[in-house]
């Protein structure tokens, strides 16, 4: 029996379960707080649905050598982008989510291709060029958020007249198109059934891409690039290659986020997205070189998990709030661990 | 000797590592001012022996030495190069270690300089004394006279030739005082002909001042011409301990060689004759580093096993890697008489040629994919196998029970011991690693197949299997395999030809009937000596 158990928690790894079980005390915690069971699963599963695509988008990128991708906020552009050019043409309902990912792809496959290219004369430093990428892209759309010719009333300031607000709401064109899509509700506990098959369609989509040729060249150039050279295929094709498609997906994860958060957010609020999607893929167990589904759909549970929990429970009991400092320990913490332990694997 | 002039003694020194003994029962002494070649193929214990007179961590970290070590008739064993060095015992690297960015002097004095009193002493302690320049500089111009070569002390290091980067190692041993014996691992390797020679010469001209030196070396007229004796190792035992001046390159390269070997089928040399010429290889040059083709000619003929030795960093890998379009290459190549393109791993092995690649798992292996992958990926990638095409060839998709069912007779076939086909390619040993980038060849049905030092770091158990695997697929499949190894005597156990590759050419094409002798004089570059021989 308890070499079964250690058997299971070695296959989980260590952070996992304790992570898991400090979730699960989370959630017997809760009714002892006068927090609603039902209200925090499915607030949790909402949080989880919002992020998922996101996470999913960082794969392509690990498995074809390129890391992490914490350049995402070029994906995350494209889809802002996107997003406000289908409100700006007026289109409602699932048409105009469609709309902004229809508009969303182009930039993202332009702006990913450039970043790729960049990537692959980086290599070896990839992840560290990435952040920066990230961030100067976020600065340079700051401005352009100002300059950009948009003139639907409820995206510009009030004031001017002219320049994108910080934060524009989506409510009247695709507020939860996809959350209320089937969606069940059954007293507090609300289930997200549209993003949830939304995010299995592009799941599978991955999945299968990786079970192609053009996959499995994708992985060997990622696992080792001159094996796969002496195979003849083209290492840094297949690495742009994977860039747009991290980037694609990206942008298509942040038209999912907005969709069920409401609200489309510019200027600094893309700054560290990446950071988050990130933490939450090595917490499902995925190394800086590795990944699958299965990191993703864990990784993306705990971590929202916990994020959703934590602020509840813990400002119930000490009556302050820590849900920012949990959530900057547990991100970043994820990361600071996960890289040290790359490290240990190449020396 | 007259025992009393004896400097350093080792006795029976033994080692192993994780029980691969690599050094048995070895006895060498070393007298005041003398100089002693240490000669030996790769692999023979030249090394390892060093490492355990210089006290490298690594000797220690796998358990140690067995034998004893007297230097000035008292025992010494040393735990770290700084013991060996404060006893008297300086080493050159093959490898230079020095700051490119200093100047000779600076580098023959590291850590050593002359210095002046400073103020800051006093509150900071020794370590901010200010340099002495001028007593620093003449200090190096002493080391460099008593080498009686040219080198200017203020010269920058990565501004030198590899000559005197060579002699500026050479006169950091010489400032130090202590310095007894001095060890020089192939000094000459990178000098050029002229350079060469300055080095022997001041070499001479240490020993004549009393300093006793041990000279490692592959070129056998420059050991002989310099060197009083000569300490001949094979597999990691003395096999004899001769004068120099009374001797001959051919005794020496056979006992270095020198093992008989049982007669194979070596009947098949006279029919491959007449077999038809399906590689030619004309003015082959390829820019592989260490291991540098400069111009070689070879013809491989259909049906044959053809082998290619010859010492490290000769070229004798950069040849496979060229051809296979791994590394920039440069020449003619007719494959069935047809031109093959250089620089285009796709080509070449679309037209049918593999390669095993002696870097199994820096290019032969996925490490953390599994094992079935690992075999068919090349296939999939160039002959469009082990693909299903759906939607009328639009969608490529894998065909993982296909797959699985070839790895699974790979594994039979080959015995590669693994749990199954599904487990990841660096949980296997060295030997069964072999094993599946063996098998990965052979899925693509070459004609034409290359391998590259297959038994490297395995087990002898493995070793036969691997080249008796490769003797089938040459008998039963008809593949003409071209085999390089650094093992002679695994290459005339197999072999139907051997050419031997010395810097960068191919010096000689010879029967693994051959005497050892041969093969080795060809090895170290004296040509002649076999025609003379002959």
């Amino acid at each position: 029996m308890l070499e079964k158990v250690k058997k299971l928690i070695e296959k989980a790894g260590w952070p996992r379960v304790i992570i898991g079980l400090f979730l699960l005390s989370l959630f017997f915690t809760a009714p002892f707080v006068g927090i609603r069971v039902s209200t925090s699963i499915s607030d949790t599963i909402v949080r989880f649905a919002m992020n998922a695509v996101l996470v999913l988008s960082l794969i392509p990128m690990v498995q074809s050598g390129c890391g992490l991708n914490f350049g995402m906020q070029l994906g995350v552009i494209a889809g802002l982008i996107g997003a406000i050019t289908s409100i700006e043409l007026g289109v409602t309902g699932i048409a105009g989510f469609l709309t902004a990912i229809g508009i969303a792809i182009p930039f993202a496959v332009l702006l990913g291709f450039f970043y790729g290219l960049l990537l692959n004369m980086v290599k070896g430093d990839e992840m560290v060029v990435a952040t920066y990428v990230g961030f100067s892209s976020v600065a340079f759309m700051s401005m352009m958020w100002l300059l950009l010719p948009f003139k639907s009333p409820n995206m510009i300031w009030g004031y001017g007249g002219e320049g994108l607000r910080t934060t524009i709401s989506v409510e009247g064109y695709w507020l939860g198109v996809l959350n209320n899509f089937l969606s069940i509700r059954i007293g507090h506990f609300f289930f997200p059934t549209g993003t949830i098959i939304f995010i299995s369609l592009i799941a599978l989509v991955v999945w299968a891409f990786f079970k192609t040729k053009l996959g499995t060249a994708m992985t060997a150039a990622g696992s080792n690039p001159v094996y796969a050279r002496a195979a003849g295929v083209n290492v840094n094709r297949m690495r742009v290659l994977s860039v747009v498609i991290s980037t694609v997906i990206a942008a298509i994860g942040i038209l999912v986020y907005e969709q069920s958060f409401g609200f489309i957010q510019l200027y600094m609020a893309p700054l560290l997205m990446a950071f988050p999607a990130v933490a939450a893929l090595l917490l499902g167990g995925a190394s800086v070189s590795k990944a699958s589904m299965g990191n993703v759909i864990v990784g993306t549970f705990l971590f929202q998990g916990i994020l959703t929990m934590t602020p509840s429970v813990m400002n119930n009991l000490i009556k302050s709030d820590m849900s920012e400092v949990i959530r900057i320990i547990v991100s970043n913490g994820m990361i600071v661990y996960a890289l040290t332990r790359r490290m240990k694997v190449r020396t | 000797m007259d025992e009393k002039q004896c400097l350093l003694r080792m006795q029976n020194i033994s080692k192993d590592f994780f029980g691969n003994q690599v050094l048995k029962d070895v006895t060498l002494q070393v007298g005041k001012g003398e100089i002693v070649g240490l000669v030996g193929e790769n692999g023979a214990g030249k090394s390892t022996l060093m490492n355990i007179l210089f006290g490298l961590p690594v000797i220690n970290q796998t358990g140690g030495y067995q034998g004893k070590i007297f230097l000035d008739e008292r025992e010494v064993s040393f735990s770290s190069p700084f013991d060996a060095i404060e006893a008297g015992i300086g080493m050159v690297h093959q490898e230079f270690i020095l700051i490119p960015g200093f100047t000779a002097t600076e580098n023959i004095l590291l850590n050593r300089e002359s210095t002046n009193y400073s103020i800051f002493v006093e509150v900071f302690g020794e370590r901010l004394r200010t340099l002495n320049r001028e007593a620093m500089n003449k200090r190096a111009i002493t080391a460099i006279e008593k080498l009686e070569v040219q080198l200017d002390p203020n010269m920058m290091v990565s501004e030198m030739p590899v000559g005197h980067r060579q002699f500026t190692e050479i006169a950091r041993e010489m400032d130090r005082v202590s310095t007894k014996l001095l060890v020089l691992d192939e000094p000459t390797a990178v000098l050029t002909e002229s350079e060469a020679e300055t080095m022997l010469k001041a070499a001479r001209k240490l020993a004549n001042l009393g300093l006793s030196i041990i000279f490692i070396s592959h070129r056998l007229s420059e050991v002989l011409s310099i060197s009083d004796r000569l300490f001949i190792l094979r597999d990691g035992q003395v096999v004899r301990s001769l004068e120099s001046s009374k001797t001959s390159p051919r005794e020496v390269a056979s006992l270095m060689v020198g093992r008989d070997i049982k007669d194979g089928d070596c009947g098949r040399s006279e029919e491959l004759k007449e077999s038809e010429v399906v590689l030619d290889i004309k003015d082959l040059w390829v820019d592989m580093p260490g291991e540098q083709v400069n111009g070689v000619d070879l013809q491989v003929r259909k049906g044959e096993i053809l082998g290619i030795g010859g010492l490290a960093g000769q070229g004798k890998l950069g040849i496979a890697n060229g051809i296979m379009g791994l590394f920039p290459a440069e020449g003619e190549v007719k494959y069935k008489t047809e031109r093959l393109p250089l620089n285009n791993p796709v080509e070449v092995l679309e037209r049918g040629m593999a390669f095993v690649s002696e870097d199994r798992r820096g290019v032969g292996l996925l490490l953390d994919e599994p094992i079935d992958l690992n075999i068919v990926f090349t296939a999939m990638q160039i002959q469009k196998r082990f693909i299903r095409n759906l939607f009328g060839g639009l969608l490529k998709w894998r065909d993982d029970k296909e797959i699985s069912k070839v790895a699974r007779e790979y594994i039979d076939s080959l015995q590669i011991k693994c749990v199954s086909e599904k487990q990841n390619a660096k949980e296997l040993s060295g030997g069964n690693q072999q094993k599946v980038c063996l098998a990965k060849a052979f899925v693509l049905n070459p004609d034409l197949l290359f391998v590259s030092e297959p038994t490297r770091g395995i087990d002898v158990g493995a070793k036969s299997v691997v080249l008796e695997t490769l003797r089938k697929q040459n008998r039963e499949q008809g593949t003409t395999i071209v085999m390089i190894s650094s093992e002679l005597e695994e290459l005339r156990s197999i072999c139907d030809r051997i050419a031997i590759v010395d810097e960068g050419k191919i010096v000689g094409i010879l029967p693994p009937t051959a005497d050892p002798a041969d093969f080795g004089l060809l090895m170290l570059g004296e040509k002649e000596e076999v025609r003379a021989g002959a």
